[in-house]
């Protein structure tokens, strides 16, 4: 009990004192995270489209096995883009290994399936509506995709959120292919387990407080720029 | 949303993430970052040569593969048997001894297998797997895990017969204190690490000071000739430096709560 | 313009989904000028047959032909459905659609788009969530939507089911326009009045065949067959 008051006060004095510590990490954290939502989503929400208008034959088996990867345990996506990446493994050459840009690779593997999946749910249903219409206005299969997703950008949104929301609060992978190195890559959740390993349970618990106030934080943002975007909710 | 918008921000994250400056990658083990030397250290060594020394910090075990694939620079770790299969095998360029510190045994105040009695840490052990009280084991292939085995080995005991009371944490020195500290059980660490726990509930120091707990530390340059992308010329500097006097003045000096936890050992070759 | 893709024929087509037969085989010409009415209780195959000429509905059997090859006759048509299918965007994002998707930049699009809007009555509403539209306000987005691209065929299935007499009489007013203006129209409906006003020609289906083809004023005062009789007394056909 008492190292959870120790981390309520511990949290805010970090936050209003803007410790140049944490506000690196936190920095690295977002830049980490962002990152990585922008290319999976680059890759997830166009996929997911592309899942819905296409027909071929494993398509059944290929949207079964996307939904499977969302469970993708992230100590497995470590270990395999360290093996990938280390010097000794086939992209050794490019030094990526404890690097920020390994993190991203990581995030990307793990998050991707998970916007994709989502994505592909929610472009269904639109689809199911525009279906005739799109068909009708003899639309190439791109023009298709890109209405759908223009088009369920809202709903698309929440899809990018999930990805953040597991990409910032994961763990197991980054602290293997990032180092969890001072001042390069640490991150908010690789710092909560160094704490954590320390005993600084109050310490730790004050940075697991920054890290949900920054996931809230970054919703709402996100949730309050669409709407005034357009007054309308669809 | 303007799709130019995430290209460009995307683009410039990428760049930013590829700016490097004169830095080279040590792994050390848990033991040695938990004990906060490195928080005194790295700034000296900044401020000295003008070196970002980036710490990996893992067990020995995976240190020493890091090693071998080249994936950092140089290892600091404490456990001198692998550190020379590492050497003989052809992965580093030599050994060199910087300092040392001890392991403790720690335990419950209660203290069931009355090891605070113990005369040598041998028999420490031989009264806790007598007891039967919990104890728990780093297990992850750490040096301080190597080191513990030795020591049961040379009790004659093997803890693969043990009953379910040794719990092997697979885990880090700190969430391994954490699991003792939980149970209440029997554990194996450094000295540093203790003192800089946070969370030792009701453990308390029962065993120190048997000259076999020793732990001493040891810098391996990673070898060039396989690797021919370390920073070899960086490495050298940061080995003069580690062995030279500012090193010795720091080391020696580092204490936690009035206690002194390192001994500079290194030789002038 | 080069070759119309008119006439349209129809040879022994048939739709059929998972081995049931919904419409045909159907023999049927759609030539180049005038407003055909398909007329035709529930289930009759109405529907089936416009998405069948349209393309919507894959031929199962038989021929489905226009005057010139298909790839050619697809950008030249359009349709409006039943319910009018609104996309998430703004009123003039809906009429501009079709122009930007055949590569007229954004803001010419949008200035034909306001332009058309303004001829369909919906010039207030440019800026207004389609999707909010009232019922025969939709129907006129649809049919602004299906007109812009200006097609030398326009289908249309029962556009005015579930709308007022205003909005009747305005789309109708739409309908006559662009008749005149050289569309051919081709509509679906069940409004016996509606069809005594528009057609000149009636397309009667009945059981999933066309049971009687007629121009309009011969059809109406001297149907050939017992159904379509039936059909446009009032009284209940099966």
């Amino acid at each position: 009990m008492n190292d959870i008051a120790q981390g309520t006060i511990d949290a805010f004095r970090l936050i209003f004192t803007l410790d140049p510590d944490l506000l690196e990490v936190v920095g690295l954290s977002l830049r980490v995270t962002v990152t990585a939502v922008l290319i999976a989503s680059l890759i997830g929400l166009p996929l997911g489209a592309w899942l819905v208008i296409n027909r071929f034959r494993f398509r059944r088996q290929t949207i079964a096995v996307l939904n499977a990867l969302m469970g993708l345990p992230p100590v497995v996506v470590g270990l395999f883009v360290y093996m990938m990446l280390s010097r000794s493994g086939p992209f050794g050459v490019f030094g990526l290994l404890f690097t920020p840009t390994a993190m991203i690779i990581a995030q990307v593997i793990i998050i991707t399936p998970l916007i994709a999946s989502i994505s592909h749910q929610t472009i269904r249903d639109l689809w199911a509506e525009y279906h005739d219409l799109l068909i009708s206005l003899n639309t190439s299969r791109w023009q298709r995709i890109t209405a759908l997703l223009w088009d369920g950008r809202r709903a698309l949104l929440t899809a990018m959120l999930a990805g953040f929301g597991r990409a910032i609060g994961e763990v197991g992978a980054i602290m293997i292919v990032g180092g969890n190195i001072d001042h390069s890559t640490r991150v908010l959740t690789t710092s909560i387990a160094l704490e954590t390993g320390k005993g600084n349970f109050a310490f730790a618990m004050g940075l697991g407080f920054v890290l949900i106030t920054l996931a809230v934080t970054i919703n709402l943002l996100m949730h309050s720029l669409s709407r005034t975007e357009r007054a309308s909710v669809w | 949303m303007n799709w130019k918008f995430p290209f460009a921000t995307l683009f410039s994250l990428l760049l930013a993430t590829m700016v490097q400056a004169a830095e080279i990658r040590l792994a050390v083990t848990t033991s040695f970052q938990n004990s906060g030397l490195s928080d005194v250290l790295l700034p000296q060594i900044k401020k000295d040569i003008g070196l970002d020394v980036q710490l990996i910090v893992v067990g020995t075990g995976q240190a020493l593969k890091l090693g071998e694939a080249g994936d950092v620079d140089a290892i600091l770790v404490h456990s001198r048997k692998a550190e020379e299969a590492f050497l003989k095998a052809g992965f580093g360029t030599h050994r060199r001894e910087i300092m040392y510190n001890d392991f403790i045994l720690i335990g419950p105040s209660s203290d069931p297998a009355q090891i605070s009695e113990a005369d040598t840490a041998v028999t420490a052990l031989q009264k806790i797997a007598a007891a039967k009280a919990p104890f728990v084991s780093r297990g992850d292939d750490s040096g301080t895990h190597k080191k513990e085995l030795s020591l049961w080995q040379a009790a004659g005991l093997d803890p693969a017969t043990f009953g379910s009371w040794y719990r092997a944490a697979g885990a880090g020195m700190g969430a391994t204190l954490n699991v003792a500290s939980g149970m209440d059980a029997y554990v194996m660490a450094d000295r540093a690490s203790w003192l800089n726990f946070g969370n030792k509930g009701d453990l308390k120091l029962m065993f120190a000071g048997d000259p076999v707990l020793f732990n001493q530390y040891a810098f391996i340059p990673v070898n060039p000739q396989r690797h021919p992308h370390v920073k070899t010329a960086l490495v050298a500097q940061l080995e003069d430096w580690l062995t030279g006097e500012t090193a010795a003045r720091l080391i020696n000096g580092y204490k936690i709560n009035g206690e002194t936890l390192f001994t500079f050992n290194a030789t002038k070759p | 313009m080069t070759h119309s893709i008119l006439p349209l024929t129809l040879d022994g087509a048939i739709a059929r989904v998972r081995g049931k037969t919904l419409v045909g085989p159907v023999d049927l010409q759609i030539g180049e000028t005038g407003l055909t009415i398909v007329m035709g209780p529930n289930g009759s195959g109405k529907t089936t047959l416009l998405r069948l000429m349209h393309g919507l509905q894959r031929v199962s059997g038989g021929r489905v032909e226009w005057a010139v090859p298909d790839g050619m006759a697809r950008g030249r048509q359009s349709y409006v459905f039943q319910s009018p299918i609104m996309m998430r965007r703004k009123v003039v994002d809906n009429i501009a659609y079709p122009l930007i998707l055949h590569g007229v930049p954004r803001r010419q699009a949008r200035s034909t788009a306001a332009e058309w809007a303004a001829r369909f009555g919906l010039g207030d509403a440019l800026d207004r969530p389609a999707p909010y539209l009232s019922g025969g306000e939709k129907q006129k987005l649809a049919l602004a939507r299906a007109l812009i691209r200006q097609p030398e065929i326009l289908f249309l299935d029962e556009p005015c089911a579930n709308l007022d007499g205003r909005a009747i009489r305005e789309i109708e007013t739409i309908l006559q326009q662009a008749q005149a203006d050289g569309t051919r129209i081709v509509m679906a409906t069940h409004d016996m009045g509606q069809a005594r006003r528009l057609a000149t020609d009636v397309v009667f289906m009945y059981g999933g065949k066309v049971h009687e083809t007629a121009p309009a004023p011969d059809f109406f005062k001297q149907p050939t067959t017992a159904e379509a009789r039936a059909f446009i007394n009032g009284d209940i056909v099966e």
